[in-house]
């Protein structure tokens, strides 16, 4: 469970990891570990850490898809769209299950429950379609199992 | 004259001794090893289409356009990223290439909008003349594709828009941000199609980290960052190249114009002193030249009470030698004197002293350069020989170890400080002495190893004791100092430097800095390879000034630290010409060439030259002019481009001395603080109305050319020619290349400079004679100028300037990036936008003890006055120091300065005042009372109906 964001465990987590080489990737993958999400505020702060910019360290969260800069629902369910899993029907079971939630790719349920998110490729191409529900993939899905997944998460 | 088109080669030069031969295209050529491909070709005339690559910046291979084939090499390499090879056989265009551009192109322009015929860029544009270069006929990408075209513009930046739905993502203004200006303000943003160029965290160009240098907009190869002025006005149709008007970095830029209209300033990348490179001010902030305030009629009035009256050029000047004459008929020749401006060129400032040694026929001339580097004057002469800085700009690149004493360069001198960032960022180490913390002791990318953050006034204490160190721990360069120096000083020096008071230990108590990092600080400059030092009027500006600078001297002469790339000892000087109008023979004892004037044999060059007898006697400096006008000796004077009011310390003082002048005679573009108590105001022409040289830091000779025709009616030497005339002296020049000619008839180290010489070399460092016919980039090697280096023992004596419980707090002063000194021209721009009023810095401490909040209106009080602004809360400072900036007349900061001035040239000590600080309500009564006397002292009289 994120914990809301808190200066000196952030400055903590950032002294930790400021003397090896290339810190950034582990202060912000441990920030978002921490608080859920990586803000403004924790841009500044890695930015004035690292004595770089906010414009590089924004570049870097930005670029990768897995670094969110708001927080996501209490469960991320990451349904892959790349070519083995759409070949074996993923697209239409993941629309099928985004329309009974009623929300587009990367949005969260109302009730901050469940986010869901595309994903190309987790490399689970013979066993497709598959999708991660909170960092645990799980494949050859079709549209009962993957409605199943989003209910399991609670 | 057309425009001015500089090739662009794609990638940087190689530097490399070894060469190596290729074939392209069927055509053989040989170039460095290291050369790309892409650049080998341009050598050779064969542009391969790019996007992604320009020489200025490190090659990227992102756009996929500069694609070639190489024999006997797999698939089509970027030509950018692909180095030459012995033998190597290139193709540039067939049949294969031609489709994969094609497709290449096809897929920009998909998401490019198709308005070229009403787009800015329209005639100035990459993409254009690359979909033309690969010959793109169809975008067969439907219209129902997803696009970027609608994305909002941002145009918060006053003089560059921001336009997104324009942009091809090629990387250009990011990497011109981190290679070049080295603010690291851009990124991308996202990934893959969601990739757009960000200032910061997504935000607005104006408020982000961008310091508005432009190089960004001078990268973009669309019209995604493109200069308002050239979307107000279209693209220029002529050029020429010029040297900026603002600091002592002096960047060449090309004008660009459309008839009489400056279109925009583009860096020169031929430039030898910012290589292509710019700041906010330069690039920018030209708006002041055509600014409805200029004043372009000369006027009179009889009493500085009166309004102004607009009068002909011969009104005005018949008015003022009348006046002249009759002064020094009634009062003697010694009661008028003149004023040089470092603003104005080498020829003009040349003249005015010339007018006042040998048409007023006393020596009472003195400059600006008083109140900022004469102490680098003196105390450069004494020790080296010369009273220049040592080294070119380039040299900075080979310096392994730069301190810094004194100077803000990423604020003061941002071109020069940018350079000096990459060199930092390849791994030269860094020491400051400051007592505040300057953007450059640690800024993104840049850390210094030291700070020293000394209380204001104990440079000489902690100078010493960097020596101090050095001699104790055996560090000194022994076999250089036998070699150069003189060794029996040396010796003198050594005893007096390694006694106890001079130890780091003793030093701290005075100074406030850790005995142990002024250990480390010595140890590293010693010891750390090349070590140059960098410094500003934080050292000059002070009682001690002259004794620091020589202290410095004696630092880098123990050292070895002078005589090569790399090294040496660096003023950084603040205005455009203020070495050239050093040069120039501007101070009261000394002619051109810094020769004194008691010297038979110098003067006897000018009287032959100049066919008077002139004076042997030193005449008046600045502060003396003003002492004896208070005192009824000295009643009239002759202001070239300065506001001695706003510029020059204890403003009470300089405001007496002017009101009891009978003749004040002020030439410049705009009203201003000094004018409100003159007689007379010369409109003067600005650097884009004349011709003439200016000097930069390095003392480096380029020309200014002139683009227009003066708003004014004359350039200001034709107006000092003028007053010659009138008071009947034999001047009849006509074109200021015929006065550097006489400054290389009367003055050696300036002997071989000629504008034809300028015209073809670009630019010249003197000393350029004989024995340096191309000039000098570095001085002092193998010998110093002087012959043996000088050492001279430099006791540290306090200020009189001192706390206590009346005055507990150290005021300094300094500069800011988007303005220029007393901001007369920097304020007429949308400069402003980023600095619109001097604010006081105070240490969050001392704030809390005086109940002062962030943004609270302050009193700020001296021993000679007081003032107010707003307060900064900001630990950049120390407790116990404040700090302002001077730009704003409104806020008079030299109310507060005393008149406590260096012992040896009189520059004041503006960066040490006393000062209590308290909440107050508003502007106290001497800025009311100033405010009013200056909106009273501006009128100008309606014009009297034609009869």
């Amino acid at each position: 469970m994120a914990e809301i964001w808190n200066l000196q465990r952030a400055q903590e987590i950032i002294a930790r990891h400021k003397a090896q080489e290339g810190p950034m990737l582990p202060i912000l993958h441990e920030l978002q570990d921490r608080f859920g999400s990586i803000g403004e505020e924790a841009i500044r702060l890695v930015a004035q850490s690292l004595n770089i910019t906010r414009a590089e360290v924004y570049g870097v969260v930005s670029f990768y898809h897995d670094f969110r800069q708001a927080p996501a629902g209490r469960h991320v369910l990451k349904i892959c769209r790349a070519e083995a899993c759409q070949s074996m029907g993923g697209e239409d079971y993941a629309a099928a299950l985004l329309h009974s939630l009623g929300l587009e790719w990367g949005q969260t349920t109302k009730d901050g429950r469940l986010t869901i998110e595309p994903v190309y490729c987790l490399g689970l191409c013979a066993c497709a379609p598959n999708a991660m529900l909170d960092g645990q993939p799980r494949a050859r899905l079709d549209a009962t199992t993957l409605q199943a997944l989003a209910g399991e998460a609670v | 004259m057309g425009l001015i088109h500089e090739v662009d080669y794609g990638t940087k030069s190689s530097n490399s001794t070894k060469l190596v031969t290729l074939t392209i295209d069927g055509q053989s050529i040989t170039v460095p090893d290291g050369t790309s491909v892409m650049r080998a070709a341009m050598e050779m005339g064969t542009q391969i289409p790019k996007l992604c690559a320009t020489d200025t910046l490190d090659s990227f291979g992102s756009c996929r356009l500069c694609l070639v084939e190489i024999e006997g090499r797999a698939g089509t390499p970027a030509s950018c990223t692909t180095p030459v090879a012995e033998g190597m056989v290139v193709h540039t265009q067939n049949a294969k290439l031609a489709k994969l551009r094609r497709g290449v192109m096809e897929l920009y322009i998909s998401d490019h909008p198709l308005d070229c015929l009403t787009c800015g860029a329209n005639g100035d544009c990459e993409l254009q003349d690359m979909a033309g270069a690969v010959g793109l006929r169809d975008v067969r990408y439907g219209n129902d594709v997803k696009t970027h075209l609608d994305l909002p513009k941002d145009n918060s930046n006053p003089y560059f828009q921001f336009d997104p739905s324009k942009c091809i993502v090629c990387s250009r203004c990011v990497r011109a941000c981190e290679e070049i200006q080295g603010t690291f303000a851009l990124t991308i943003a996202g990934t893959g199609f969601n990739s757009k160029v960000s200032p910061g965290i997504n935000e607005m160009f104006l408020g982000s980290e961008c310091v508005s240098c432009g190089a960004c907009v001078q990268a973009c190869p669309t019209a995604t960052l493109i200069e308002t002025s050239v979307l107000e006005h279209g693209q220029p149709e002529h050029s020429a190249v010029t040297t900026c008007a603002y600091c002592g970095v002096g960047c060449a830029f090309k004008v660009e114009m459309r008839g009489e209209e400056v279109v925009r300033m583009m860096p020169y990348k031929d430039g030898k002193a910012n290589h292509g490179h710019s700041c906010v001010k330069g690039r920018f902030a030209w708006g002041y030249t055509t600014h409805k305030d200029r004043i372009t009629k000369p006027m009179l009035r009889a009493k500085i009470t009166d309004p102004w009256k607009e009068v002909s050029w011969d009104e005005a000047i018949s008015h003022v030698a009348s006046e002249f004459k009759r002064i020094q008929a009634e009062h003697g020749k010694d009661a008028i004197g003149g004023i040089t401006s470092s603003r104005c060129t080498n020829e003009e400032t040349f003249l005015v002293q010339k007018f006042v040694r040998a048409g007023f026929g006393n020596n009472n001339v003195d400059t600006c350069a008083r109140v900022c580097h004469s102490p680098t004057g003196y105390g450069l002469s004494t020790t080296l020989g010369t009273s220049a800085g040592t080294q070119d700009f380039d040299s900075v690149m080979d310096s392994d170890v730069i301190m810094i004493i004194g100077a803000n360069p990423t604020d003061g001198h941002p071109v020069f400080g940018s350079r000096m960032k990459q060199r930092l960022r390849q791994g030269a180490k860094l020491i400051v002495i400051d007592p505040r913390r300057t953007d450059i002791v640690h800024t993104p990318h840049v850390d210094a190893s030291y700070h020293l953050a000394l209380r204001p006034g104990t440079n000489v204490a902690v100078i010493n004791a960097l020596s101090h160190v050095i001699v104790s721990e055996g560090l000194v360069n022994e076999a250089y100092v036998r070699e150069r120096c003189d060794w029996d000083e040396f010796s003198d020096w050594a005893s007096f430097i390694l006694d106890p008071k001079n130890s780091p230990e003793a030093v701290e108590a005075v100074s406030g800095v850790p005995a142990q990092t002024i250990r480390d600080a010595a140890r590293l400059y010693a010891t750390g390879g090349n070590a140059a030092i960098y410094y500003g009027l934080g050292v000059t500006e002070h009682s001690q000034g002259s004794t620091a600078v020589i202290a410095i001297a004696n630092l880098a002469m123990a050292t070895g630290n002078v005589g090569r790339s790399g090294v040496g000892i660096n003023p950084l000087r603040g205005q455009n010409n203020v070495q050239g109008s050093c040069d120039m023979g501007s101070f009261p004892h000394e002619f051109p060439g810094y020769r004194h004037v008691a010297d038979d044999s110098v003067r006897h060059i000018f009287e032959t030259e100049w066919k008077v007898p002139l004076s042997d006697n030193p005449g008046l400096r600045i502060p003396n002019m003003l002492d004896a006008a208070v005192d009824g000796s000295f009643k009239g004077i002759y202001i070239q481009g300065e506001d001695i009011v706003q510029s020059d310390p204890d403003t009470k003082h300089i405001t007496a001395g002017l009101s009891a002048m009978e003749c004040v005679v002020v030439q410049d573009l705009f009203l201003n603080e000094t004018s409100n108590f003159a007689h007379v105001f010369l409109p003067g022409s600005t650097f884009l109305e004349k011709n003439g040289t200016f000097t930069n830091a390095e003392r480096r000779i380029q020309l200014v050319r002139k683009m227009m025709a003066p708003r004014n009616g004359y350039e200001d030497w034709e107006v000092t020619q003028l007053l010659g005339q009138a008071m009947g002296m034999n001047m009849h020049y006509t074109h200021p290349s015929e006065i550097m000619d006489e400054i290389a008839r009367t003055t050696p180290s300036f002997a071989g400079v000629s504008f034809k010489l300028l015209e073809e070399k670009g630019s010249i460092q003197w000393p350029c004679n004989e024995a340096a016919p191309e000039g000098t980039p570095v001085m002092h090697v193998g010998h110093f100028v002087r012959g043996k280096g000088k050492f001279v023992i430099t006791d540290y004596i306090a200020t009189d300037e001192k706390t206590g419980p009346r005055f507990p707090l150290l005021l300094t002063t300094g500069r800011i990036l988007t303005q220029y000194n007393v901001g007369a021209q920097t304020r007429r721009t949308p400069n402003v936008a980023w600095h619109e009023e001097d604010l006081l810095e105070i240490h969050p401490h001392d704030a809390e003890e005086r109940g002062i909040k962030d943004g609270d209106w302050v009193k700020l009080a001296s021993r000679s006055g007081e003032t107010s602004l707003h307060a900064k809360i900001t630990d950049r400072v120390a407790p116990g120091v404040v700090y302002t900036t001077f730009h704003h007349p409104a806020t008079q900061a030299n109310v507060i300065t005393t008149d406590y001035s260096d012992w040896a040239t009189n520059c004041p000590e503006y960066k040490v005042t006393a000062v209590q600080v308290s909440l107050s309500n508003g502007p106290t009564e001497w800025q009311e009372r100033y405010r009013a006397h200056s909106s009273q002292a501006r009128r100008i009289a309606p014009q009297e109906a034609a009869e």
